[in-house]
């Protein structure tokens, strides 16, 4: 085992040295250029004044040259200047708001797997009653509802109308003179919405997931053995079946990462706040090619470690899965 | 920044006219505002770089406005007047212009304000080391320098109009950048200015929060403090503006008149309405054959029904557009061809210029090519979809088959745009303060690079053009662009569609909003609330 994962790991590198290259040759083929951004369409712009910038920005130099300085930066963890007015480092801009994503994430992937797995469970074994019906068609709803739609109109409700919650944003314009407890609150308050509408969506197609692969393990033989052997039904379900019927769901999970990462683009614009996914979307549409390539290795990173984790995970629930 | 920038517009900010505001009545209407209180303004996207001419974008500018000031500005009636500078003079010949500044203004570090100060600013922007996208303002200065302390300088090759607005670009410290690189300098991210407001915090991605300047030049402004926080989605902000978390907002034509009709918000909320500083426009590329007799042009204005449009984009929200200037500017010329909506004559003019319906197939050919042609426009701005979608349906039924193609931004601007590679396109314009119109009507201006998309060619517009960068007596180059508006309307590079209104509502509790040709935002720093309505 420490053999493959070393293999893995070491497998990883010229992954993500293929994703870098990839994607920054088809970044660079969209049209448009970060200056035109800046000049595009602007009377007052002289033919110099574009070039000018260009040169500012490296933008006169051939393309295979740009990508082999990018890449030297990189091997020291620099992903350079933004193209964008501010020019700050790219990591700096990164920095300062990858927390908040990956804490909306992981909370809503934690409340994700409490809530699908009893949930696909009591489907799985409910079938055919009121209660699975309505808890199907419960789900499928919520599967179906566009997460914008959803966060709108749960800040209508809670934000406007009672009142309870804020509207949007992360801390309240108060927020520096509040003591760390209260802190806390404002935040937690800041972030109930935003945690649930990026997990009402997951909750629905992960219980599904859960509900069909339970309802194929529940078809296995040695499901049948262990009734035949008079083992109370609860212990069955919980120690044989469940575990089993949660092998596939790792992979999904894993796979999930990008998912959760590209979601964020829109509930974070919705509720205004400052994370990457916002950042994003500006810098695609600024054509900001550093902060986006910063942002697509962070990505695809976590995308790896992500599956890796799927396959560790793989082995801790079926002993049988070895790897060499 | 208040020099005349006139970029392609998607979001019109605060641009106005002398309308009769929409405004109810205030209950305590006579109480004067005190010292004290908060604005928090809402802003589509937050602030790139704080040192203005680094920044291209509104968000900058709309704090940087706050912070610094420029040796000129436009007021309410958009006449230049002094800002920093005291008076300025400019020489008969209009070569040169002579500003004298205001004595014992301080930067907000407490050193005072000198003619050094300017001479560095344009030293800065000239500097071809400096990323700036202004620096093509300053192209026709000579020489420019601090003749005394407070005696500011500066010297053109040749006479040049629009330039003493020009002198609207924020003054920079020069004891805080000098020998320094400017795009490392911390000031791009805490500005030091001149201005009613210092600069206090920046939560990126989230708010910018000012305090007030006790020292400010004019006195100090009555609010403690702006906040401009970033709101992203347009719907998010109307409902924080709902619950009053927001004192200042823009809003879109169907949140103005539909969803702002409410008690909620009119209650608490004074709606304003002005023409905004841009225009929509139909153009036409005049190289495709297609265009180039002027009845077939003519037609299409005829058969587009511009009432009709305003009504059903911009829910009445705008007025028609006869040419590059709004209609409450001094520079407007309304006795111009108008082009009312008249299908009939339309077909007039389309027989006359030999096309006719042979096929029976509903659409006009001529030398058995039909009159068909596409339509480009980009994605992300419905008003121009909806417009392009209504055309159609009008130049359908006088026997023209446009089909509308609708691009990502970038893509339709490199790929189609510049390289003229298009039939017609839906486009606005925004209208700068200063009427000179080279850039975009000028012959010389048809090269890829060039914003003559339209490939416009009249030597009397080219000789008109020139001539009004040259006159600097007001009343002769009014009749000059007059002029120009004519020749327009009568060559039709373009059908002029619509100036729609800019839509902002402001909290009651602040007075002092006075709607003038300038906008609302012009003397933002001096609202103010009343003790009793404070509400931060």
């Amino acid at each position: 085992m420490f053999y493959y994962l070393s293999r893995r790991i070491i497998a990883m590198i010229p992954v993500l040295f293929g994703i870098t290259l990839i994607s920054f040759f088809i970044i660079n083929l969209a049209p448009g250029e970060p200056t035109d951004m800046q000049v595009e369409l602007n009377p007052r712009i002289t033919p110099e004044i574009i070039e000018k910038l260009r040169k500012h920005y490296d933008l006169d130099k051939p393309i295979h040259v740009r990508y082999i300085k990018w890449l030297k930066n990189l091997a020291t963890l620099d992903f350079g200047k933004s193209l964008t007015p501010d020019g700050r480092n790219v990591m700096d801009k990164i920095k300062e708001r990858i927390p908040l994503t990956i804490t909306i994430n992981l909370i809503s992937m934690f409340i994700i797997i409490i809530f699908s797995i009893p949930l696909g469970v009591f489907v799985s074994t409910h079938r055919g009653t009121i209660r699975e019906r309505l808890t199907t068609m419960l789900s499928f709803f919520f599967y179906s509802i566009p997460s914008f739609w959803l966060a709108i109109v749960l800040i209508m409700v809670f934000g406007v109308y009672l009142g309870w919650l804020p509207v949007s944003g992360l801390k309240s314009l108060h927020y520096g003179s509040l003591s760390s407890v209260q802190k806390f609150f404002d935040l937690a308050k800041h972030l109930l919405l935003p945690i649930l509408v990026a997990s009402v969506g997951g909750i629905a197609a992960f219980s599904r997931y859960v509900s069909s692969n339970f309802d194929d393990v529940i078809k296995q033989e040695y499901i049948l053995l262990a009734r035949a052997k008079g083992i109370p039904e609860r212990v069955i379900l919980k120690k044989h079946a469940l575990k089993n019927a949660l092998i596939p769901v790792i992979t999904i999970l894993g796979l999930s990462v990008p998912g959760l990462i590209s979601g964020s683009v829109i509930f974070e614009s919705i509720f205004a706040l400052p994370g990457m996914g916002q950042l994003l979307y500006q810098s695609v549409m600024a054509r900001d090619y550093p902060t986006i390539m910063g942002m697509l290795v962070i990505t695809s990173f976590l995308t790896l470690i992500g599956n890796l984790l799927a396959d560790i995970g793989y082995m801790i629930a079926d002993p049988r899965i070895k790897y060499r | 920044m208040r020099t005349t920038i006139f970029f392609l517009c998607f979001v019109m900010f605060f641009a106005c006219k002398a309308d009769k505001p929409v405004s109810v009545s205030n209950k305590s209407g006579n109480l004067k505002p005190d010292y004290g209180d908060m604005l928090i303004e809402g802003s589509i996207g937050d602030a790139s770089n704080l040192i203005p001419f680094l920044a291209s974008d509104s968000a900058s500018h709309q704090v940087a406005d706050l912070v610094y000031n420029g040796l000129v500005k436009y007021d309410e009636n958009l006449r230049i007047v002094g800002d920093l500078a005291e008076s300025f003079t400019v020489s008969k010949d209009g070569m040169k212009i002579v500003f004298k500044l205001r004595k014992g203004v301080k930067w907000h570090d407490g050193k005072e304000l000198t003619a050094d100060d300017c001479e560095f600013t344009y030293k800065l922007i000239t500097n071809p080391e400096t990323p700036t996208p202004y620096s093509g303002d300053f192209v026709m200065v000579k020489n420019a320098y601090a003749k005394d302390k407070y005696t500011f300088v500066v010297e053109y090759k040749e006479p040049f109009a629009p330039a003493i607005s020009s002198w609207g670009v924020s003054i920079v410290p020069k004891h805080l950048l000098e020998g320094q690189d400017v795009t490392k300098s911390p000031l791009q991210r805490s500005p030091i200015g001149t201005g009613p407001f210092i600069f206090k915090s920046w939560q990126q991605g989230e708010k910018i929060e000012l305090k007030y300047n006790d020292e400010y030049f004019e006195g100090r402004p009555y609010l403690n403090g702006v906040v401009f926080r970033v709101i992203p989605d347009m719907a998010t902000m109307f409902l924080e503006l709902k619950s009053e978390n927001v004192d200042f907002s823009a809003l879109t034509p169907v949140q103005y008149e539909r969803q702002a009709n409410t008690k909620k918000i009119t209650e608490k909320f004074n709606k304003y309405k002005y023409l905004a500083f841009a225009y929509t426009y139909f153009g036409f590329n005049l190289k495709k054959d297609l265009f180039k007799d002027v009845r077939v042009r003519k037609a299409i204005a005829y058969a587009i029904d511009k009432k009709e449009i305003i009504k059903g984009v911009l829910l009445g929200l705008g007025e028609e557009a006869t040419g590059p200037y709004k209609p409450d500017m001094e520079w407007y010329n309304g006795n111009v061809e108008r082009y009312e909506f008249n299908p009939e004559y339309a077909k007039k003019l389309l027989a006359e210029a030999g096309y006719e319906d042979r096929d029976g197939d509903g659409v006009l050919e001529k030398n058995g090519k039909p009159l068909r042609f596409t339509v480009l426009t980009n994605q992300g701005n419905d008003a121009r979809i909806k417009t392009a979608e209504i055309i159609q349906r009008r130049l359908k039924n006088v026997g023209i088959d446009m089909k509308i193609l609708v691009l990502e931004w970038a893509a339709f601007i490199k790929e189609f745009v510049s390289k003229r590679r298009f039939d017609a396109l839906i486009l606005g314009w925004t209208i700068p303060q200063d009427p000179d119109l080279f850039d975009i009507w000028h012959s010389s201006k048809m090269d890829a690079r060039g914003l003559n998309h339209y490939s416009y060619s009249n030597p009397e517009v080219d000789r008109l053009l020139e001539l009004g960068r040259k006159t600097v007596d007001k009343e002769k180059r009014r009749k000059i662009y007059f002029k120009v508006q004519e020749i327009l309307a009568d060559d039709v590079p373009c059908v002029f569609l619509y100036v729609p209104y800019a839509l902002p509502v402001v909290h009651k509790r602040f007075r002092g909003v006075s709607p003038m040709p300038a906008g609302i935002a012009y003397n933002k720093y001096k609202w103010g609330v009343p003790r009793i309505e404070q509400k931060y």
